[in-house]
C-alpha cells in the first residue's frame, strides 16, 4: 500500500484527471522525438559502453557488461572432449526453450527431422512466457503488411533490415492463424473475429492479445506441442560452446548439466541457437523485466565461432516497469494498459508525454521527468511517474481492466494497490536487446554454415528500436522459419571431423589483442548471492 | 535510480527459516531475494522472478501457527517467523495426444484423463493455488465436458504444481487446464476468418507488389510517408 505522502500526491493527478481526459497531450514531431531521445535515452550515454577488441565487431561499441563477456575466457579453455561417441546425435539441435526453440522444434520435426532442445533451465523459462500485451499481425480488413511495414521501419528508426522485416509482416497472418489452430486462446468477439488493441508506434489496431497473459498462452501451447511431437528436450542443460567440423560447418554443442557440471556432447547437422535476451546484465545498472537466464549467452556462442553482432548498443527500456512497491521492483506493465487509455502523469498531475509514442520516446520522457525536471515522485528505490489507470475506468470502465490486464490487476491487489482506483508509479526497465546476431533471410548467419539463429537472439529484424507485438510475432515467424530451414539444410549435410579450435583461436586474438582476465562466458546465471537484489 | 543495488535503508529486519535454518533477511524481500540474499544460488526454483513461469512453488508455515501456505517465491514478501520450503520440480502425469485427431466430445477428456473422476471434492487444490483459482471447480467443469468454463477458470494457471501435489486422486490439473484450453480455442470457439482470408492472400501473392514497392522506395520517402500517417483512432 501507498505511504500517506504517496497518496497526498496522488490527489494532484485526480484533480486533472477530468482536465486530461478531454485533452490528450499531442504527438511529438520527428525532430523532437530525435532530440529527447539524444539527450535522455540511456543508449546515447557517454558512459557504459566499452569497445570490442576482437572478432567481426572489432572497433564498435557495446555495453561494458557485454564487451566484459566477450572479452571472457571459455568455460572449456584447456578442456579436451571425446568426439567418438558424443551423448546426443541428431539433425538439428535448438539450443533454447522460449517460444522460438518451442516453434522451430515443431516445423523441424513436421519437416521429418530428428532433433532435440537443450535448454539451460526449464522448458518455457524465457521472456516469450512473459510477454504480456500481445502480438502484431497485419489480418484486418484496414490493415496491411505494408502498412505493418511501415509502422516497424519508423518505430525501428528505419535500421531494420528490410529482408528480415519483410518475413515478419507478410508471414504474421499465418503465424496467427497457425497458433489459432494450435488452440491458442486469443481474445475474440463473438463470430470468432479477433480483438485488435492499438499500441505505441501503431497506425492500425493490430495487437492481439489474450488478455496480459498473451506470451504465457502461445509459449505452453508450443510446449505442449513440442511434447506431443515426442521431441526430447534434455533440460537444466546449458551450451558452453558451439562446436564446429572441420569443413568450417557449425556441427553441434559441447552442453553442460547445471545441476551437476557434467559435459554432454551433443552432434548435430545444424544448430539452432534461440537463447533469448540480456536483461539479466543489467546494462547501466538497470532492473529488468526479464527471466533468470536472459544472459546472452547465445550472443557469445555465436560470435566465437565467426557471426557478427548488429546493433548490439541498443537496449529497449521498458516505459512502464514498476518503481514502486520495492517487491516488484523492474517488473513490467503492459504497453497494453497505455493501449486502453492510461496516461503518464509527473508530480504535478500534468501528462507530459503522448502515451502511445514508441517505446524509446516514452522511456525518455520518464528520465527526464524524473531526471532534468525534477518532477517524479521519490520511492525507496529512485523515482517514478504515476500511471493513471483510473482514466481507464473513466474512459471504458472498470471491466476492461477486469477483462484486458487481469494480470496486471492482480499483481497490485497482491500489495494493496487497486489499480481501478489507484495510479501506479512507473520507471523505465530493461526489457529487450534490439540488436544480436546479424543473420540473412534464410535464418542462417552469412559468416558460418549450418548455424541459425531466431528470436530475441537475433539482431536486424527491430532497427534499432521494437514495437510492442513485434517480439511475440518474430519468436513464432522466425522460429517456425528457422526451424523448417535447417531440417532442410540437415537433409544434404554430412558432418566432417568435430573440433574446437576456433575456441582456441578465439584465445588467442584475445591474447594478441593484450586481453587478459579471469573471467569466463557465457555468463549462464547472473549472481544475486548475498546482494540486496530485488526481483 | 538506474541501478539494480540500490543501498536502501533498511529499517527492518525478518527472521526467516529456509529448510528449518535461520536467518536475518530485509524484510522488504520475497522469499527469492531473501534465499538469494541469504546466500542461496539458485538454480532450480527459479524462473522468470515475475510470477509468470511457476518455477518457485513454495510452501511455509508461520512459527507457533498452524495453517499451511502456498505461494510463488518470486511474489511473496517474507515475513517474521516463516519456515520456507521450496517446491522447485513435482512429477506432473503427462499424457500425449493428437491435436487434429482428438475431438471436444465427452469421451475425450476421460480417456486423457480419466484420474479426474477420482476427484474426492477435498478442495486442497483450490486451498493451496498459489495464483488464487478455483482449481477443483475447473476440475469439475472438466468432469462434465464443460471445456470453456474449464478453459476460462483455469487460464491464469501458471503450472506451478503445488496442487498435484496436495492432491489425493493424483490428479495433475494444469495439464487438464491445458487440453480443455487447446480443445475450446481450436474447436469450440469460431476460426477468425479475417486471419485465414489475410494468410491466403498474401500466398496468393496479393501484397507482393505494394511490399516491394515500399521496400525499394528511398529511405526519404518512406520517412516522409511515416511521419504523416494517420492514425486509426
Amino acid at each position: 500500500m501507498y505511504s500517506s505522502q504517496m497518496l497526498d500526491f496522488i490527489k494532484t493527478v485526480e484533480a486533472t484527471r477530468e482536465d486530461r481526459f478531454k485533452n490528450e497531450p499531442r504527438r511529438l514531431d520527428a525532430n523532437e522525438k530525435q532530440a529527447l531521445l539524444k539527450e535522455f535515452h540511456p543508449d546515447h550515454r557517454d558512459s557504459g559502453f566499452g569497445t570490442i577488441e576482437v572478432g567481426n565487431n572489432k572497433g564498435e561499441k557495446a555495453p561494458v557488461e557485454l564487451v566484459e563477456l566477450l572479452h571472457a575466457n571459455s568455460r572449456i579453455k584447456g578442456i579436451k572432449f571425446d568426439f567418438d561417441s558424443p551423448k546426443y546425435d541428431v539433425d538439428v539441435l535448438i539450443i533454447g526453450g522460449g517460444g522460438a526453440g518451442a516453434s522451430a522444434a515443431i516445423e523441424a520435426k513436421k519437416a521429418g527431422a530428428n532433433v532435440m532442445i537443450a535448454t539451460k533451465l526449464r522448458m518455457g523459462d524465457a521472456n516469450s512466457t512473459m510477454a504480456e500485451g500481445g502480438i502484431q499481425a497485419a489480418d484486418n480488413e484496414n490493415d496491411s503488411p505494408q502498412q505493418h511495414y511501415l509502422d516497424s521501419m519508423g518505430g525501428g528508426h528505419y535500421a531494420n533490415k528490410p529482408e528480415l522485416l519483410k518475413r515478419l509482416v507478410m508471414d504474421g497472418p499465418d503465424a496467427i492463424h497457425w497458433l489459432e489452430n494450435l488452440g491458442v486462446m486469443f481474445d475474440k468477439k463473438t463470430d470468432g473475429s479477433m480483438v485488435t488493441f492499438p499500441g505505441g508506434g501503431l497506425s492500425r489496431n493490430r495487437l492481439h492479445a489474450c488478455a496480459d497473459y498473451t506470451g504465457l498462452e502461445i509459449t505452453r501451447v508450443l510446449i505442449n506441442e513440442v511434447r506431443n511431437l515426442d521431441v526430447p528436450i534434455v533440460d537444466f542443460t546449458a551450451a558452453l560452446e558451439l562446436i564446429m567440423d572441420d569443413k568450417g560447418k557449425v556441427a553441434g554443442a559441447v552442453l553442460m548439466n547445471m545441476l551437476t557440471g557434467e559435459y554432454v556432447i551433443a552432434k548435430a547437422k545444424t544448430v539452432i541457437v534461440a537463447t533469448g535476451g540480456a536483461g539479466r546484465l543489467h546494462y547501466h545498472g538497470f532492473p529488468t523485466t526479464n527471466h533468470y537466464g536472459a544472459t546472452a549467452d547465445g550472443l557469445i556462442l555465436a560470435y566465437r565461432v565467426g557471426a557478427s553482432l548488429l546493433y548490439q548498443d541498443t537496449i529497449q527500456y521498458h516505459p512502464t516497469g514498476v518503481a514502486y512497491p520495492t517487491q516488484l521492483f523492474g517488473a513490467l506493465v503492459t504497453e497494453k494498459v497505455r493501449s486502453i487509455g492510461a496516461q503518464l502523469v509527473n508530480i504535478e498531475g500534468e501528462a507530459f508525454v503522448h502515451p502511445l509514442e514508441t517505446r524509446d520516446v516514452v522511456s525518455s520522457a520518464i528520465i527526464r521527468e524524473c531526471g532534468q525536471r525534477k518532477k517524479g515522485i521519490t520511492t525507496p528505490d529512485g523515482a517514478g511517474v504515476w500511471l493513471d489507470t483510473p482514466l481507464i475506468v473513466k474512459k471504458s470502465g472498470a471491466s476492461m481492466i477486469e477483462k484486458s490486464i487481469p494480470g496486471i490487476l492482480k499483481m497490485f491487489l497482491n500489495y494493496g494497490i487497486d489499480i481501478r482506483k489507484l495510479p501506479i508509479l512507473m520507471y523505465p526497465t530493461f526489457h529487450y536487446q534490439n540488436g544480436g546476431i546479424d543473420i540473412e533471410k534464410g535464418g542462417h548467419t552469412k559468416e558460418v554454415q549450418n548455424l541459425f539463429m531466431a528470436g530475441e537472439v537475433v539482431g536486424g529484424i527491430h532497427g534499432r528500436n521494437r514495437l510492442l507485438g513485434n517480439s511475440m510475432l518474430d519468436v513464432v515467424v522466425f522460429g517456425r522459419h528457422a526451424g523448417k530451414a535447417a531440417a532442410e539444410a540437415a537433409k544434404t549435410t554430412t558432418i566432417g571431423k568435430l573440433t574446437l579450435n576456433h575456441v582456441d583461436e578465439y584465445t588467442r586474438k584475445l591474447k594478441d589483442a593484450g586481453i587478459d582476465n579471469d573471467k569466463t562466458s557465457p555468463l549462464l546465471l547472473p549472481n544475486y548471492v548475498r546482494k540486496l537484489h530485488k526481483a | 535510480m538506474d541501478t539494480a543495488n540500490v543501498n536502501v535503508k533498511l529499517s527492518e529486519f525478518a527472521k526467516v527459516f529456509f529448510d528449518g535454518k535461520p536467518y536475518d533477511v530485509p524484510a522488504e524481500l520475497t522469499i527469492m531475494t531473501a534465499m538469494e540474499y541469504a546466500g542461496y544460488r539458485l538454480v532450480r526454483g527459479c524462473g522468470c522472478r515475475h510470477g509468470f513461469c511457476g518455477a518457485c512453488a513454495t510452501i511455509y508455515r508461520i512459527e507457533g501457527k498452524s495453517p499451511v501456505h502456498f505461494a510463488l517465491a518470486c511474489q511473496q514478501k517474507v515475513e517474521d517467523g516463516m519456515y520456507v520450503a521450496t517446491l522447485p520440480f513435482f512429477p506432473l502425469d503427462r499424457r500425449t495426444y493428437d491435436m487434429e485427431e482428438i475431438t471436444p466430445d465427452n469421451q475425450t477428456m476421460m480417456q486423457i484423463f480419466p484420474e479426474i473422476f477420482g476427484c474426492v471434492a477435498c478442495n486442497s487444490c483450490t486451498k493451496s493455488c498459489s495464483k488464487g483459482l478455483n482449481t477443483m471447480q475447473y476440475i469439475a467443469y472438466a468432469k462434465r465436458n464443460d471445456l470453456k468454463k474449464c478453459a476460462e477458470t483455469s487460464f491464469d494457471c501458471v503450472s506451478c504444481g503445488i496442487c498435484s501435489a496436495r492432491c489425493p486422486a493424483n490428479i495433475s490439473h494444469s495439464l487438464v487446464g491445458l487440453l480443455a484450453r487447446r480443445l475450446s480455442a481450436k474447436y469450440l470457439t469460431p476460426k477468425s476468418a479475417h486471419t485465414h482470408m489475410r494468410t491466403k492472400d498474401i500466398a496468393d501473392g496479393k501484397f507482393d507488389d505494394e511490399i516491394n514497392k515500399i521496400m525499394r522506395m528511398p529511405m526519404d520517402d518512406i520517412k516522409k510517408l511515416y511521419d504523416t500517417r494517420e492514425i486509426e483512432k
